[in-house]
């Protein structure tokens, strides 16, 4: 009884399946002259997170208002409407692989749009270029772009390297010690993974150098949930600055482990996570004076239209690191089919050559790269604000010593 | 210095060990090795959390609730997705591997709903995040909670299995599923209670996780990973075991953690791990089969 039953709901399920793909097939058929645009994103698995705060809704945000304008313009001033191809890569590379070689040789998309992750973005590199499409690798931090600019010429960094932004750490703190503000001390903890291995790396000679001294220089696995043990090792340590190159998880976690056993040094600093709109939340309100990664230009009128425009479309700002380069991104394309059209090689050479009116502000690429960036950024009166580098257009003063929690 | 490791340690240990109390339980008694485990685990937070930021309810006076909630899906999880598999496997080892397989499976399904109901977002709230000294150790009320609910519910569980008529059938169903009915016990319905009370745990464990943990839609593997490696060591089925192997897990991260080295605590945890698999591979306190 129950195994035909079961079998019949199968059926039913099944049926509805392949009909619901076959309509949204039939749909897509239908739109006739468009720009295909594709990509494989993180909807599910453990890149899900990172994908669906800074690549996802940008890349919808962006679709949305280039359809609501009219469409894609062209060389020719004609209009054509954007058509997402979009899958899965369910955080996986070999997914993604499959996925973008689907969207390249099998729906002949026009554009492709990079996935969440320095990981994913180096796993299509190969791949992108031997299609030819341009890769616009904006979530991707890596030391070694120089390199892999050179090798695949179509690909494009935009978001520096681990030392850019140990270095960027690092002035910021040179500055407030030579002021007297707090001591040569330092407590850093760092997520023995990737991006936290990058960033101790670069930082560990760059404040030997400023002649900090590292009085507690610890690292800890990823997804290590309690940091009880480590924050109180680090508040004995009589350093004034507590650096964590962490991830969200541990960021959180840690900024919670602070407030509740009452560790109060004047530089508190963590990475990613910082950033993200629900860290003042996490912080139960109270993140005024909080350093992290990244940083935007929260006076710039065109930073907060976007945020504006985010925050209806989403329903959520975005975050204030990777969010509005990703943004910056894809209006950099916009306008170099606007000049070139839609021929790769015309369109890479104009992305790697040509000046772009975006969000972030004016942007060239250097080598490929995109060099001028926010590389610490500071809780400041209920927004996230570059502080480093101190010279750049729109940076804030850093508040040294932070307020207790 | 010592005191400090030996609260913390104990603290986190209690989180650990009521993350594993339920799965130790569905596995003992239902024979179900759930691999969903940390997804349910993961739903009961993220409602928490709904109901701490929609309608401002406290997590404390939403885990009854919730703990109902946990047990009705439990029950009907069994009744509608496990039972076919133990009517088909008729008592043999197949219920093992088919049951790993299907909540294999049902941790897909989970995880596609929490994402899409709730987003891929990190999710934290600020509850009882005050630090609280105990013995002079500053220790977050929130995680003291946690560990206060894990002593309550592994004490009135070992209690309850040791000296309760009911406790009896369930060890009764634990110990020989097959002899158990020729003394009148209905096992499949001992089995769903078990099943159940499984998951009433796993949403406890959550309701407490959400207060103190960030966590987001893909991280339930986390969660049963931590929760199997746990029930393992203290022996399959056993709940003392699994909660002395919590408090074991969470006194050697700490110390691993302070005076060694905390890069070092994973290696710590699985090196311990090992050992327990070759020496005692039914556990610490797992009888010999």
């Amino acid at each position: 009884m129950t195994g035909i039953s079961r079998r019949a709901a199968l059926r039913a399920l099944s049926f509805g399946v392949t009909s619901t793909l076959a309509l949204t097939a039939g749909m897509a058929l239908a739109e006739g002259d468009t720009v295909k645009i594709g990509y494989a994103v993180a909807r599910t698995g453990p890149s899900a997170t990172g994908a669906g705060i800074t690549t996802i809704p940008n890349y919808e945000l962006w679709v949305d208002s280039v359809n609501k304008a009219g469409g894609l313009t062209l060389p020719d001033g004609s209009k054509k409407m954007i058509e997402v191809v979009e899958y899965d890569n369910r955080s996986a590379n070999q997914d993604l692989v499959r996925a973008i070689e689907r969207l390249a040789s099998q729906d002949k998309v026009d554009l492709i749009l990079p996935p969440w992750g320095t990981g994913a973005n180096l796993a299509i590199a190969p791949l992108m270029a031997k299609f030819g499409y341009p890769q616009l690798a904006v979530t991707a931090v890596t030391d070694k772009a120089p390199e892999f600019a050179a090798r695949w010429d179509r690909s494009f960094w935009m978001l520096g390297g681990g030392h850019d932004y140990a270095k960027g750490l690092v002035d910021v703190l040179a500055a407030a010690r030579d002021a007297g503000t707090i001591n040569g001390k330092v407590a850093v903890v760092s997520v023995a993974d990737g991006f936290g291995i990058d960033l101790i790396n670069g930082a560990r000679p760059a404040f030997e150098e400023a002649g900090f001294e590292l009085v507690y220089d610890k690292t800890y696995p990823l997804g290590t949930s309690d940091f009880a043990a480590l924050m109180s090792e680090a508040q004995g340590s009589g350093a004034d600055s507590f650096v964590a190159f962490s991830y969200p998880p541990g960021s959180f976690g840690m900024t919670k482990t602070a407030q509740s056993m009452g560790y109060n040094p004047k530089v508190f600093y963590i990475s990613v996570g910082g950033a993200f709109p629900i860290y003042p939340g996490v912080a139960d309100g109270k993140a005024e004076g909080v350093m992290a990664i990244g940083g935007v230009n929260a006076d710039s009128p065109a930073i907060q239209d976007y945020f504006a425009r985010h925050t209806e479309f989403t329903g959520k700002a975005p975050d204030s690191w990777a969010s509005a380069i990703t943004y910056a991104s894809l209006e950099m394309l916009e306008q170099a089919v606007e000049r070139v059209g839609l021929d790769h090689a015309a369109l890479a050479a104009e992305l790697s050559g040509g000046t772009f009116e975006t969000v972030i502000g004016e942007v060239k690429l250097e080598d490929n790269q995109l060099r001028d960036l926010w590389w610490v950024g500071q809780w400041q009166g209920g927004a996230f604000r570059a502080v480093n580098p101190g010279d750049k257009d729109g940076a804030s003063a850093p508040v040294i010593p932070k307020p207790e929690w | 210095m010592l005191m400090t490791t030996l609260i913390l340690g104990l603290v986190l240990g209690g989180t650990y060990a009521l993350l594993a109390l339920g799965l130790t339980l569905q596995y003992g008694i239902a024979r179900i090795m759930n691999l969903a485990y940390g997804e349910l685990t993961l739903a009961a937070a993220f409602l928490v959390v709904a109901f701490f930021q929609g309608a401002g309810l406290s997590p404390l006076l939403s885990l009854p609730a919730i703990a109902l909630a946990g047990y009705g899906a439990g029950w009907l999880l069994y009744q509608v997705m496990m039972r076919p598999l133990v009517a088909r496997s008729g008592g043999s080892g197949r219920l093992e591997v088919d049951s790993i397989l299907a909540t294999f499976g049902l941790l897909f399904l989970i995880q596609g709903v929490l994402l899409v109901s709730f987003g891929a977002d990190f999710t934290s709230i600020s509850y009882l995040d005050r630090g609280v000294s105990v013995l002079g150790v500053s220790v977050a009320l929130n995680r003291l909670i946690a560990f206060g609910i894990c002593i309550l519910a592994g004490t009135a569980l070992v209690t309850a299995l040791r000296t309760t008529s009911w406790g009896l059938r369930m060890r009764a169903v634990a110990l020989t599923p097959g002899s158990a009915p020729l003394v009148g016990i209905d096992v499949n319905r001992v089995a769903r209670q078990g099943f159940a009370l499984g998951s009433a745990l796993a949403a406890i464990g959550g309701a407490s996780v959400s207060m103190y943990q960030t966590f987001s839609a893909t991280d339930g593997v986390v969660f049963t990973m931590k929760a199997l490696v746990i029930v393992i060591m203290g022996g399959v089925g056993n709940v003392p075991g699994a909660l002395a192997a919590g408090f074991a897990l969470g006194l050697l991260e700490t110390f691993v953690a302070t005076a060694i080295d905390p890069g070092l605590t994973l290696a710590a945890t699985f090196a311990i791990f090992l050992a327990v698999l070759l020496w005692r591979p039914q556990g610490l306190f797992g009888a010999r089969s």
